[in-house]
């Protein structure tokens, strides 16, 4: 019965959905107020049924409702409640209803929270996402439905991959989604400005907070992502160029280049079509991610679905949206002029620089993404594009980015001086390029990886210690730092951050070690600077699996310093083994210990791997998305103080 | 070169299982050709798996593998001589890096080309800015203009 509530709800927010599209765009181009007030509400109402229908679906997980064929195929009876609930959208159906219901909630704040919009603006926004929504909700329900009954129910279910019986791998979605489906209000937002034709610096400030919000959290979904993969796949990789972890990779580079493009529409009133541009591009990007995921046209390992006719019908979306939003840019860019006037060196240049190297960058991973398909498609060659290909193509953008990034963002707006910038930055240059030097020469003299991503590191974080102190200016007096603005602090915290994942990732790269052998009980062996000894080996059971459980410990200078319980377990009704590492957390370096087959003679094969400046790479990245919080937190109080003044000349002519 | 190989070596595809890929049976008794071995095998796409090098995967085939390339250094040859013996009989599909070979000079190229087109963009751009007249008409009236300067100064 509830199942039934939750599919009339769907079809439901299918239909206010397409009213919500038309209703208000009509209302908004022949001016009739109750028309354009139509949006609102039924924003609202489209949130709660998908939510409606979203929680349906959640309690038929939690009770095991196995006539539901969806359940049936995810799930078990025996499985933590925890996955219970994650397993709604650990699968294609569920993360559909999971994309539509953020979809939603994004069109639902931006009614709820944008009464200081022009009436026509907010109209057209609202309508563009119902747009998007009742597409969706169409696809959901034709192609999609995971609220179709099985006619003979059987008795238990088929469990979820375990690999996804994770908790990082829980809330990993959720973030993603938060991230790629929010950059859909930005969108909105985009093609509403062009179909106003205006842009201006009120609407880069409403479009603003949109983006930090989405690149927050997509930040914060993919290092999840990555951490689980680090932590779960057994050998402690963190990123691969996937297609797939490429399709979430793209949208976080565009996000990256608006939010700052938008600065400068914001402060300065030019880079308007580029950033309206880049508004269509991030989300497009985002339906390119999905039409990835859903289509299989490229083998993934993270791949749900491989059927075609979900494919053409994601590929008909994709081409409608951004195809349509692209034409419109075509005909309307032209009637946005640029305003600001600014001299070569100063922050607008810097950021057209940082906006080029993003973008570029986000083309390289697109293309080695496609590449593939093209050659097969074109030429008939089937060739593969891995790591080896992005790690060369796209790192020198990077690296060019984290050269500029502390020297952009000091230089003043309209006419920057730069020797100002540069003798002010030159004690963190002096500083970073010792630490470079002091790393090759404790290396001896290797690869060049480790000491560039130190020199970046430092450079970044000291970049971004000197950018606030120059903010108090000479008075040093350090409790103005704690009364700068928000913005300020997210920028130097979000920069810093960036600095330090560059670090953890070249400093992990660079300098791994890794052993791989056989070894007998209580037969110490030594990797690096520590000593290693499989105590025991134990067969344990847990709620859905069988575990081989080894004992290690860990000694260094003669003193124990870990006991960790590495494991191999089997899932037998998933039909799955998966490797459970067994990690040892530290803040310079992780000992990563994996437990592998019984050999023979009775011994087992064990892999060691330390891992140094590991935990950097999350740290950065959690960094980071605080700094867009920060940053968030400040615009969203200033915003609300632009809406009160903002009313009273809320007649602004539309053009 | 060194970087990249360790790029190669440590950011190729894993796939999680019970047997782990490299197994110490396959492991040759030189370091220095084992290593080779490693390094070569990094750079080769397991066919039966989906995005991972026959390094990290445990299916049979990437076992097979694994040891064919064994057998070649153990034969003598060199790295690319190896690679060539497994692309000659599995085709380009193997390869991880793609060759430059044909129009992949386009793949290669795309990333360059692209930079030096937005930045001769770019530059037009912010020349054309620098040198432009302070805006003359306003979409704005000026009475709005000087409520909006106020928002945004707040």
């Amino acid at each position: 019965m509830i199942t039934e509530l939750g599919h009339f709800a769907l079809i439901l927010a299918f239909l206010v959905s397409l009213v919500q599209m038309v209703v208000p765009l009509i209302g908004a181009h022949k001016r009739w107020p109750g028309w354009m007030a139509v949006a609102e509400p039924a924003a609202s109402l489209q949130f709660f049924l998908v939510g409606a229908s979203f929680a349906a679906l959640t309690y038929a997980f939690v009770v095991s409702d196995f006539s539901l064929r969806l359940v049936y195929l995810n799930s078990h009876s025996a499985k933590p409640m925890l996955y219970k609930i994650s397993g709604v959208w650990g699968n294609h159906e569920g993360s559909m209803l999971l994309w539509v219901l953020i979809l939603a909630l994004f069109g639902a704040m931006a009614a709820w929270f944008g009464g200081n919009l022009p009436p026509t603006l907010k109209a057209r926004v609202l309508a563009i996402q119902a747009s998007v929504g009742a597409a969706f909700f169409a696809f959901i329900l034709f192609t999609s439905n995971p609220f179709l009954r099985m006619s003979v129910p059987p008795f238990d279910g088929q469990d979820l991959n375990p690999l996804l019986q994770d908790p990082g791998l829980a809330f990993h979605p959720p973030f993603l989604y938060l991230g790629y489906v929010g950059l859909s209000i930005c969108f909105s937002f985009a093609v509403a400005a062009l179909i106003e034709g205006r842009v201006d610096a009120a609407w880069a400030r409403w479009v603003r907070p949109w983006t930090l919000a989405a690149w927050m959290f997509l930040t914060i979904g993919i290092a999840l992502g990555s951490w689980w993969a680090y932590y779960e796949l057994g050998w402690g990789g963190f990123w691969f160029w996937d297609p797939v972890e490429n399709a979430s990779f793209m949208p976080w580079l565009f996000a990256a280049a608006l939010l700052h493009s938008a600065i400068v529409v914001e402060k300065r009133e030019a880079l308007k079509s580029w950033t309206v541009l880049l508004a269509i591009l991030a989300f497009g990007f985002s339906l390119i991610g999905t039409f990835i995921v859903r289509s299989g046209v490229l083998t993934s390992v993270h791949a749900f679905a491989n059927d075609p006719e979900r494919g053409v019908f994601i590929l008909m979306i994709l081409v409608f949206f951004t195809g349509g939003a692209l034409t419109l840019y075509a005909v309307r860019a032209s009637a946005m002029e640029a305003k600001g006037v600014f001299s070569v060196v100063s922050r607008e240049s810097a950021l057209v620089a940082n906006n080029i190297l993003l973008a570029v960058a986000a083309f390289v991973v697109f293309v080695g993404t496609i590449w593939p398909l093209v050659a097969e498609m074109i030429w008939d060659r089937k060739l593969s594009v891995g790591a080896p290909f992005f790690n060369m193509a796209f790192t020198p953008f990077m690296v060019m980015l984290g050269l500029l990034l502390p020297i952009g963002s000091m230089i003043g707006w309209k006419r920057g001086k730069l020797g100002r910038v540069l003798r002010s930055l030159a004690p963190a240059f002096a500083l970073s390029i010792a630490l470079l030097a002091l790393v090759w020469v404790m290396q001896g003299g290797r690869s060049m990886l480790g000491p560039v991503g130190v020199f970046l590191g430092a450079w970044l974080v000291s970049g971004a210690v000197v950018d606030l102190l120059s903010r108090i200016g000479q008075s040093r007096d350090y409790a103005r730092l704690l009364r700068l603005p928000r913005a300020d602090w997210g920028k130097a915290v979000a920069h810093a951050g960036l600095g330090i994942t560059m670090l953890g990732i070249a400093g992990l790269m660079a300098w791994q070690e890794e052993d791989i052998r056989a070894v007998q009980l209580n037969q110490p062996w030594t990797v690096g600077d520590y000593e290693f000894t499989l105590l025991d080996v134990k067969q344990v059971q847990g709620p859905n699996y069988f575990s081989t459980m080894g004992e290690v410990s860990v000694v260094q200078d003669n003193g124990e310093i870990a006991h960790l319980y590495p494991e191999k377990r089997n899932y037998p009704v998933a039909k799955m083994p998966t490797t459970e590492a067994s990690i040892d957390y530290r803040f310079l370096r992780d000992i990563y210990v994996v437990i592998g087959d019984a050999q023979d003679d009775g011994g087992y094969v064990m892999r060691i791997y330390i891992k140094p400046l590991a935990n950097w790479i999350w740290g950065g990245s959690i960094l980071m998305a605080l700094g867009g919080l920060l940053s968030l937190s400040d615009r969203r109080y200033r915003v609300a103080a632009g809406a009160r003044k903002l009313a009273k000349t809320s007649a602004v002519p539309a053009e | 070169m060194r970087l990249i190989k360790t790029l190669a070596v440590v950011a190729s595809l894993a796939l999680p299982g019970a047997a782990l890929a490299v197994q110490p049976d396959e492991m040759l008794a030189d370091p220095a050709e084992e290593a080779r071995a490693r390094e070569i095998s990094a750079g080769l796409r397991c066919l039966v798996c989906q995005n991972e090098s026959i390094d990290e995967s445990n299916a049979s085939l990437a076992r097979d593998l694994r040891i064919l390339v064994r057998e070649r250094i153990t034969a003598g040859d060199t790295n690319e001589e190896a690679v060539d013996y497994i692309v000659a009989r599995y085709g380009e599909f193997v390869l991880l890096r793609p060759t430059t070979g044909g129009w992949n000079w386009l793949l290669w190229g795309a990333g360059p080309l692209m930079f030096i087109l937005a930045l001769g963009l770019g530059i037009v751009y912010v020349g054309r800015r620098s040198k432009a007249d302070a805006p003359t008409e306003a979409g704005l009236s000026d009475d709005e203009r000087k409520r909006l300067e106020e928002i945004l100064k707040s």
